[in-house]
């Protein structure tokens, strides 16, 4: 943008890479968690997704028990 | 598998919920406070002009409340409720979980003193000073630390989305806070910033973009993934997406913190960065946004019978609203036009008020007949909170984007012959003052819900029954034995709390250190302009009281390079003006015009007089009158330390500067007030110079007539040709 600003940057040896090194990195990550997503098998997501709703049935009654 | 009783405490639930309540309200009325001085600004100069309700001290007051009190607590109730809960375990230490509690509320209340004294860094979102930072660096591993080790005693093998944030917000606000927090102190409640200028800036914004995303929203999903099926009674809609929310949205969070500064003196490069991150966040944000919605997919009529579903369905809705329009207000032509008008404030309310808020509401309807066993008090009253909250969020927000829009399109209008169509400023912020007396009305509208909500719950938990603990029988699924062979890695990390832990701080870290770790080298390799130099001391101690008075709400010093703001402020700022700045003030919101040009633009005595009453000198100013600072005596005991303390951090203060300073200060202060008397003799000639040279309006009018007038003084030397190609 300004000649002044990239006057400074361009004294950073190698600072166009840094972009590109970003990126890579971010898709690469992504890659693989997609690649973990879809390994998952239904049973696996199903059995996840339900621990939220699997404690409402194991209760004993409620205790004022004083510690 | 084997049986084992659990107790769950629901206890530090309940103390939470209370003080997330409380806190709360007490956030949202300073907030209505504020919001009132703008509307409002005589009544408020008239009847009400304390120093310590002055408008630059309450609004850091207010966001803080809101922040680190209201959705602090909120993050608190739900992350101790849900872990318990998700782990099938107690939590690892009572100790910890109560020295939280207490920790916590310490430093909310230390804030609420210390904020209104004046004692505050200035950098948003992170004001309170250095003894304050530090125990919140301390409550925040002790939380950590109590939540780490619950997951590694917890009774089921894998760890549920919903925790993956809670760790996620643990470490990067960790990370964030003490790299932002670099400072050294100067006294007990003062300290100067580590960084200066470009890079304080860039460290600043990469911790408030975060503070966004790592307290106000990454903590809310975890208690979405939780609260909503839990509400809908229904799993997730799905939990591969969750998945990759997670990743993709603590992955990309990180880097998008430089769009706060955009057209800035920040490198291009950043800019740029920060830019493309912040339009690729829409993807995992309403991935997020969907998971939730969806789950009530084939479930809606729950809604029409659920308040608590009502104010998770505009909460995400809400959600949806803001991370579009967040990269929006990122893209640079949007930016130029929206940035520092209330557009900026009008996005954070839709985020606050709707996501963070509606959410919270949602969450404490649903926790309190849990925790008292009996039904909510009333339904319709839920009910009715629902429609006036949601109201209250309309009339707030539409009227503060009417202004933002507004105010940003006079700013840049131009007449046929170049010239500004509206040079004064005044004239665009007059023009605001009926949006903002209808905001206050939209806000106050949204405290009346919250109250009616206090009353609703208190109520609700008069009538039933509390235990301390509740007592569950669990099968722990831990000590059943299953093979690791065949294992993908994901699930590996998914089961290892440390693991999680690990990656997600290097996930966070990657973003942090490629945008951070050049701006800093920069500081080796700048070209310093010869002109800048140190403040002088009587300069050093004003910007102290513009920093204690928080000026910088509302005036920016930042000049972008455009030419509506180049014709109506003067030459655009440069990198290397702010080098001896620690902490940079460029500011973020202009209620008041910028003043990065302001030096030499008016007399000493007109700042005299305009800081004592704004609106004698500037008819129809919103400004808060000062007159305590034209009573009060400049406290110079901590002057030497200042310069000793600044010269550590390499402001190039001549060696043993300490010993000259005050007597430089002195003989400054004397000229300025000299200048005064002139000017104000014609009316009271009894004032002599020795009456105000010693007082705290006399450093501060030093320092705002030193503004900008380093490069003034030989423009030619720093004169960029390529201003008007970055223009097209």
């Amino acid at each position: 943008m300004l000649r002044y600003i990239k006057h400074n940057m361009s004294e950073i040896a190698g600072i166009e890479i840094f972009p590109i090194i970003s990126l890579l990195i971010f898709v690469l990550f992504f890659i693989a968690v997609l690649w973990r997503m879809f390994k998952m098998t239904k049973a696996e997501t199903e059995t996840y997704s339900q621990i939220p709703l699997t404690e409402e049935d194991e209760h004993l009654d409620t205790k004022d028990t004083k510690e | 598998m084997e049986v084992i009783e659990v107790k769950y405490d629901n206890r530090i639930v309940k103390y939470f919920a209370y003080a997330t309540i409380f806190w709360g309200i007490i956030g949202m009325i300073v907030g209505l406070t504020a919001a009132l001085q703008l509307a409002f600004p005589n009544f408020f100069n008239d009847y009400l002009g304390y120093k310590y309700l002055s408008y630059g001290r309450i609004r850091p007051l207010h966001t803080n409340a809101v922040i680190f009190a209201f959705v602090g607590n909120g993050i608190f109730t739900g992350v101790y409720y849900s872990m318990q809960r998700l782990l099938k375990t107690r939590m690892w230490s009572d100790k910890l979980s109560y020295l939280n509690f207490w920790g916590w509320q310490l430093i909310i209340v230390s804030a609420v003193i210390t904020l209104p004294m004046g004692f505050t860094s200035s950098k948003e979102y992170a004001e309170l000073e250095w003894p304050i930072d530090i125990a919140i660096a301390l409550m925040w591993v002790v939380f950590g630390w109590n939540m780490m080790a619950t997951l590694l005693v917890r009774r089921v093998k894998h760890i549920y989305t919903a925790i993956w944030f809670y760790i996620a917000t643990f470490v990067t606000v960790a990370v964030l806070h003490i790299f932002n927090s670099f400072e050294v102190p100067v006294h007990f409640m003062k300290s100067y910033s580590w960084y200066s200028g470009v890079q304080d800036a860039l460290v600043q914004w990469w911790y408030g973009h975060n503070a966004v995303a790592f307290f106000l929203t990454t903590p809310y999903l975890g208690l979405m993934y939780y609260f909503v099926p839990k509400a809908a009674n229904r799993p997730i809609y799905s939990y591969k997406l969750s998945i990759i929310h997670f990743w993709a949205l603590i992955f990309i969070y990180i880097w998008a913190g430089p769009h706060h500064l955009l057209y800035s003196s920040l490198p291009d490069w950043a800019q740029s960065l920060g830019v493309v991150f912040s339009i690729m966040l829409i993807a995992p944000s309403w991935g997020g946004m969907l998971n939730g919605l969806l789950t009530l997919r084939g479930a809606w009529d729950k809604v029409r019978d659920s308040a608590v579903l009502k104010f998770f369905v505009v909460a995400l809705t809400a959600y949806g609203m803001a991370t579009f329009e967040g990269p929006m207000l990122s893209l640079k032509s949007i930016n130029s036009l929206t940035h520092f008008t209330d557009w900026t404030i009008a996005h954070v309310h839709v985020a606050g008020l709707g996501w963070n808020g509606m959410l919270t509401f949602g969450m404490m309807y649903y926790l309190f007949p849990k925790l008292f066993k009996v039904k909510l008090y009333s339904q319709s009253l839920a009910n009715a909170h629902f429609w006036i909250a949601t109201l209250g969020i309309i009339l707030w927000t539409i009227p503060m984007y009417w202004a933002g829009f507004s105010q940003g399109l006079m700013w840049q209008e131009f007449n046929a012959d170049g010239t500004l169509t509206n040079p004064d400023f005044l004239t665009t912020v007059t023009a605001l003052k009926p949006f903002y007396i209808m905001r206050t009305f939209g806000g106050l509208i949204y405290i009346i819900g919250a109250l009616l909500m206090g009353y609703n719950l208190i109520k609700t938990a008069k009538s039933g029954t509390f235990a301390n603990n509740e007592v569950v029988e669990v099968t722990s699924s831990l000590k059943t034995k299953h093979s690791d062979k065949g294992e993908y890695w994901h699930r590996v990390i998914e089961r290892k709390p440390m693991r999680l832990l690990l990656f997600s701080v290097i996930v966070i870290l990657i973003g942090g250190a490629v945008e951070i770790i050049p701006t800093m080298a920069v500081k080796s390799n700048i070209k310093k302009i010869t002109q800048v130099k140190p403040y002088s001391p009587l300069e050093l101690e004003g910007r102290d009281i513009y920093i204690r008075e928080g000026c910088v709400g509302c005036h920016s010093q930042m000049v972008r390079p455009l030419r509506f703001e180049t014709e109506r402020y003067g030459e655009y700022s440069k990198a290397g003006e702010f080098v001896y700045d620690h902490p940079f003030l460029w500011g973020s919101k202009r209620t008041g015009p910028d003043l990065a040009r302001e030096g030499g633009l008016r007399s000493d005595s007109w700042h005299y007089g305009h800081l004592i009453s704004p609106k004698d000198w500037s008819p129809g100013s919103i400004m808060p009158a000062y007159p305590w600072i034209a009573e009060e005596k400049l406290n110079t005991s901590h002057l030497k330390k200042k310069i000793r303390v600044l010269q550590g951090l390499g402001v190039p203060y001549p060696e043993g500067y300490d010993e000259q300073a005050l007597t430089d200060l002195n003989e400054q202060a004397r000229g300025i007030a000299a200048n005064i008397i002139k000017d104000l003799s014609k009316k009271e000639s009894d004032i002599q110079v020795s009456d105000i040279a010693n007082k705290e309006i006399i450093a501060l009018i030093s320092y705002l007539q030193r503004l900008g007038t380093d490069i003034k003084a030989v423009p030619a030397e720093i004169e960029d040709t390529e201003i008007e190609t970055s223009l097209k």
